[in-house]
C-alpha cells in the first residue's frame, strides 16, 4: 500500500455516517446563492430582483480568469441582489431567490441512465466544463477548467483522482463512490481526454473498502484509469502529499502540481464534470455529510447551494443541546461557523457538530523543542521555528529562509503539539504576511 | 629559563608594536567621517528606539535630523517639543513647536452594548482573529479584545479594562509614537491632539454598516443619521459610509453633537462633570464647557445662519 514520505499523523477516523445513503434534501423556501463560491474573483450577478429563474440557469459569470460561473439551484423569484455575511460574518454579494415550485432547465436531462461514450472534442468539453461553473469540489474551490488546460509547454503526464477523503468525519465522497461510481469513472475519462490523454488513478484510502470495489467495477470497462489503495494517513488528500504517494514525485516549493506533470482532481468534482458534460447539468448541488457524535441523526444529504446551514441542521434532528462548535469541512481543516444563517457552496463537504470537551482547547504550555511538530509536518517544515521567529516579532525574513509559504495549513503541528501551542494559528497569519511581501517584491 | 621568558615578552612586545602600526594606518585609511553632531543630537533624543518618528530608531532619526536642512517636518513624539528644542540648539536651527497627539480608541463596545453572538477560543492576538472571522460580535469593524494594543505600547500606556473588553489609554503616558495604530488590524485606533485642558470630543464608533445593522449588533453603534453634522456649527463633522467622523482641528468642543447624538455614540471627555441640576435645564454643561469665545462664534454663526 502507498502513501506519502514525509510527516502525517493518524486521527481517529470516526466516519459515524457512511452506512447513510445520499438522500435529497428538499429545496428551502428561499436561498442565498453566494458569489463567491470559488477561489479567485467572486462572481457578477447577472439577475435583478424580480426575475424569475430555473433550476439550473446562470445568475452570475466570471469576473475574472480566476473566476467561475454561478447557477441558480431552486426555481423562483430573485428577491435581492446583497451582500450578506457568509460563515465567517464577513459581507459576500449574493442572490437570494425565493422558491416556487421546482422547475428545471429543460436541458437538463435528469434520467438515471448512465451515459460512458465522451463524444465531444477536447476544446468543447473545456468550456462545458467552465461554463457549468466547476470548481474543486474537495474544498478548495479552485476553478477546474483553469486547472485542466496546462499552460503552454506544460503536459499532464498523470490525472490523479482524489478519492483519499482522508479528513475524520467526512464521508460525502465515500457515499458517492459508493452510489455513483459510474459517474465518477466517466468524468476521470473525461478529464483524461481534456489533458490530452494521460494516465488516471482513482485514489482511495483503506478505510473505504466498499467505494473501492464499487469504482474497481465501474472502471472494468475504462482501460486506462487504475484504481490504487492508499494508506489511511492524515493528510493523505492534500494534493502535493497524493502526488508523492502515486508518483513518487515532489512538487517542488513554491511550484505548482502541473510543474512535476500531475493535476489532481477530487471525486466529487469528477462526478459534477460527469454530469455536466454528459447530462448537460451545471454544479448547483452536492453531497454534504452532516455529522458529529452529538448529532440525532448523522446524514449524508444532496442539497442545493445556497441552503441554509441551520436547514441543513434542521434536516439531521436540529440543534443538539450539548452542541458547542459547528464547524464547515472536516475538524482537521474545517472552518468554525460564525453565522448558522450562511449558505451551503460548492465546497461545502460537510457540517459538522463538537462538544464541549470535544473542542475546547487547553490552555498553552511552553515549547520543550520536542520535535513532534517537525515529525508530523508533511512540507517538512519547522513549526515551533516558525511560530518561535513569528511571535518574536517582525523577523519576517527569517520566516521566509524557512519557507513559511509551503505550509498547506493542515494543522498536523497543532494536532500533535503536547503542549497544546496554537502553532497553526500564528503560522497562517504569519504566511499571509510573507506572502504579500513577495508580492509586493514580485511586483517591483 | 630566563632566556625563554625575555624571549617570549620581547617577541610580544615586537608582534604588539607591529600591529599597531599597521592598525593606525588601516584606521587611517578606513576611516569614517561622520558629523560628530550626529552623536550630540542623538543625546537629546529619548533612546526608546519607538519608530514612532519613522525613523528605525533614535540613531537613524538623529542622521536624519543632521542630513535634512530644515527639521520643520521632523517630529520625536515621544520627546516632543522639550526634546525637538534641545535638537534645534544643537543644529542652530528653529524647531517648530508641535501639539501632543495621543491615541484614541473608537469603539465602545463594551460587553453591555454589543453582546457576544458567539465564543472565540483561538490564539488571543487580534491579528489572528480578524484574519479567521468578523469578530465574536454582531460588529465586524469594532474592538476585538484581544490587545494586540497592548503589546505594542513600550510605554505601558494602553491596558485592557476588565469590566468593559476595551483597551484604556493613559493619556499621560501616551506618547503619540502610533504603535498601536499600527497594531490594529480594524484600525480604530487614530492619533490626534487634544484641545485646552486636554478636552477632546469624539466619535467612540468604527462601524461602517448601515444604521439599523449597526444598532443591532452595539447600542452604542454610530448609525450615520449626520443629525451631528447638521449641529455643528463649524463644519468639523463628516458622515461618510455611515460613521460620523469628528476633525480634531477643525472642532471647537462646543459638545452640542454630544447632546445631539441619538445613540450616544460622541463621548466628551475631560469636561467639568455635570452639576446635579433637574432634568429642566439640559443645556447648562454645555454653556459651562464652552469657553466664552467659542460660545460668541457659536451665536454669531447661528445668526447668520
Amino acid at each position: 500500500m502507498i502513501t506519502f514520505k514525509i510527516g502525517g499523523v493518524h486521527p481517529h477516523d470516526n466516519k459515524i455516517a457512511k452506512t447513510e445513503a445520499i438522500d435529497p434534501l428538499a429545496p428551502p423556501a428561499k436561498v442565498a446563492i453566494s458569489m463567491a463560491q470559488h477561489l479567485g474573483a467572486p462572481a457578477t450577478p447577472i439577475v435583478a430582483k424580480g426575475d424569475k429563474v430555473l433550476v439550473g440557469q446562470v445568475i452570475g459569470e466570471p469576473a475574472g480568469f480566476i473566476s467561475g460561473f454561478v447557477h441558480s439551484s431552486v426555481s423562483g423569484t430573485v428577491a435581492a441582489v446583497e451582500p450578506r455575511a457568509d460563515l465567517a460574518g464577513n459581507m459576500v454579494p449574493h442572490v437570494v431567490i425565493d422558491v416556487e415550485g421546482d422547475e428545471w432547465d429543460p436541458a437538463i436531462d435528469r434520467s438515471a441512465t448512465i451515459v460512458k461514450d465522451i463524444t465531444l472534442p477536447r476544446e468543447e468539453l473545456l468550456a462545458k466544463i467552465k461554463a457549468a461553473g466547476i470548481v474543486g469540489m474537495g474544498g478548495a474551490t479552485f476553478p477546474t477548467h483553469v486547472k485542466l488546460n496546462p499552460p503552454e509547454g506544460k503536459k499532464a503526464e498523470f490525472l490523479i483522482i482524489n478519492g483519499a477523503e482522508c479528513e475524520p468525519y467526512v464521508t460525502s465522497d465515500d457515499r458517492l463512490m459508493r452510489e455513483k461510481p459510474d459517474g465518477v469513472a466517466v468524468g476521470a475519462a473525461i478529464m483524461a481526454k481534456v489533458l490530452g490523454g494521460c494516465k488516471c488513478y482513482i485514489c482511495i484510502e483503506e478505510n473505504k473498502p466498499e467505494a473501492m470495489e464499487a469504482i474497481q467495477k465501474a472502471c472494468v470497462t475504462f482501460p486506462d484509469i487504475k484504481v490504487l489503495k492508499l494508506k489511511k494517513k492524515y493528510p493523505q488528500g492534500g494534493e502535493k502529499q497524493l502526488i508523492d504517494a502515486v508518483t513518487g514525485r515532489q512538487v517542488p516549493s513554491g511550484a505548482l502540481p502541473i510543474d512535476t506533470g500531475c493535476v489532481v482532481q477530487n471525486v466529487a468534482t469528477a462526478y459534477a464534470v460527469y454530469e455536466a458534460i454528459q447530462k448537460n447539468k451545471p454544479l448547483f448541488e452536492r453531497v454534504m455529510t452532516v455529522t458529529g457524535q452529538c448529532v440525532a441523526g448523522p446524514r449524508n444529504l444532496l442539497v442545493r447551494l445556497g441552503t441554509p446551514l441551520s436547514y441543513v441542521l434542521e434536516a439531521a434532528g436540529g440543534v443538539p443541546e450539548n452542541a458547542a462548535k459547528f464547524i464547515s469541512g472536516g475538524p482537521m481543516m474545517g472552518k468554525a461557523i460564525a453565522n448558522m444563517e450562511a449558505t451551503t457552496q460548492k465546497g461545502s463537504s460537510c457540517l459538522l457538530l463538537l462538544t464541549e470537551e470535544q473542542t475546547r482547547r487547553k490552555p498553552e504550555g511552553n515549547c520543550i523543542r520536542c520535535g513532534k511538530c517537525t515529525e508530523a509536518c508533511p512540507m517538512g517544515l519547522e513549526p515551533w521555528l516558525l511560530n518561535k521567529l513569528a511571535r518574536a516579532g517582525g523577523r519576517m525574513d527569517e520566516l521566509e529562509e524557512n519557507k513559511i509559504f509551503d505550509c498547506i495549513e493542515c494543522g498536523c503541528c497543532l494536532y500533535t503539539c503536547p503542549a497544546n501551542i496554537p502553532l497553526l494559528d500564528v503560522i497562517r497569519v504569519n504566511k499571509a504576511e510573507v506572502m504579500k511581501i513577495i508580492r509586493s517584491r514580485a511586483k517591483k | 629559563m630566563d632566556s625563554t621568558i625575555l624571549t617570549t615578552i620581547a617577541i610580544l612586545t615586537l608582534v604588539g608594536i607591529v600591529v599597531a602600526v599597521v592598525l593606525y594606518f588601516v584606521a587611517q585609511k578606513f576611516k569614517v567621517e561622520e558629523d560628530e553632531r550626529i552623536d550630540k543630537v542623538e543625546a537629546c533624543l529619548p533612546g526608546a528606539n519607538c519608530g514612532g518618528c519613522g525613523s528605525a530608531g533614535c540613531r537613524d532619526f538623529a542622521q536624519r535630523l543632521v542630513a535634512a536642512p530644515e527639521i520643520g517636518s521632523l517630529f520625536c513624539p515621544v520627546g516632543g517639543n522639550d526634546v525637538m528644542q534641545k535638537v534645534a540648539q544643537v543644529l542652530g536651527q528653529e524647531a517648530v513647536a508641535q501639539k501632543k497627539m495621543v491615541a484614541v480608541v473608537r469603539c465602545n463596545g463594551t460587553c453591555e452594548n454589543r453582546p457576544k453572538t458567539n465564543e472565540y477560543d483561538g490564539y488571543a492576538s487580534c491579528k489572528v482573529k480578524a484574519a479567521l472571522y468578523s469578530g465574536d460580535t454582531g460588529c465586524r469593524w469594532g474592538c476585538l479584545g484581544c490587545g494586540d494594543c497592548v503589546a505594542a505600547c513600550k510605554f505601558g500606556a494602553i491596558s485592557m479594562d476588565a469590566a468593559t473588553g476595551l483597551p484604556v489609554v493613559d493619556e499621560s503616558k501616551c506618547t503619540g509614537c502610533g504603535a498601536c495604530a499600527a497594531a490594529c488590524p480594524r484600525t480604530i485606533i487614530e492619533l490626534r491632539t487634544l484641545g485646552p485642558k486636554d478636552r477632546k470630543v469624539v466619535v467612540l464608533c468604527s462601524s461602517k454598516d448601515k444604521g439599523a445593522v449597526a444598532r443591532k449588533a452595539c447600542k452604542a453603534a454610530c448609525i450615520g443619521c449626520a443629525k451631528c453634522q447638521k449641529v455643528c456649527p463649524f463644519g468639523a463633522i463628516t458622515v461618510e459610509n455611515n460613521l460620523a467622523y469628528i476633525d480634531f482641528n477643525a472642532c471647537k468642543l462646543c459638545t452640542k453633537c454630544v447632546a445631539e447624538c441619538p445613540t450616544g455614540a460622541i463621548h466628551k471627555f475631560n469636561f467639568p462633570e455635570k452639576p446635579a441640576a433637574p432634568a429642566a435645564a439640559p443645556a447648562a454643561p454645555v454653556e459651562k464647557a464652552a469657553p466664552a469665545a467659542v460660545k460668541a462664534e457659536v451665536k454669531a454663526k447661528e445668526e447668520t445662519a
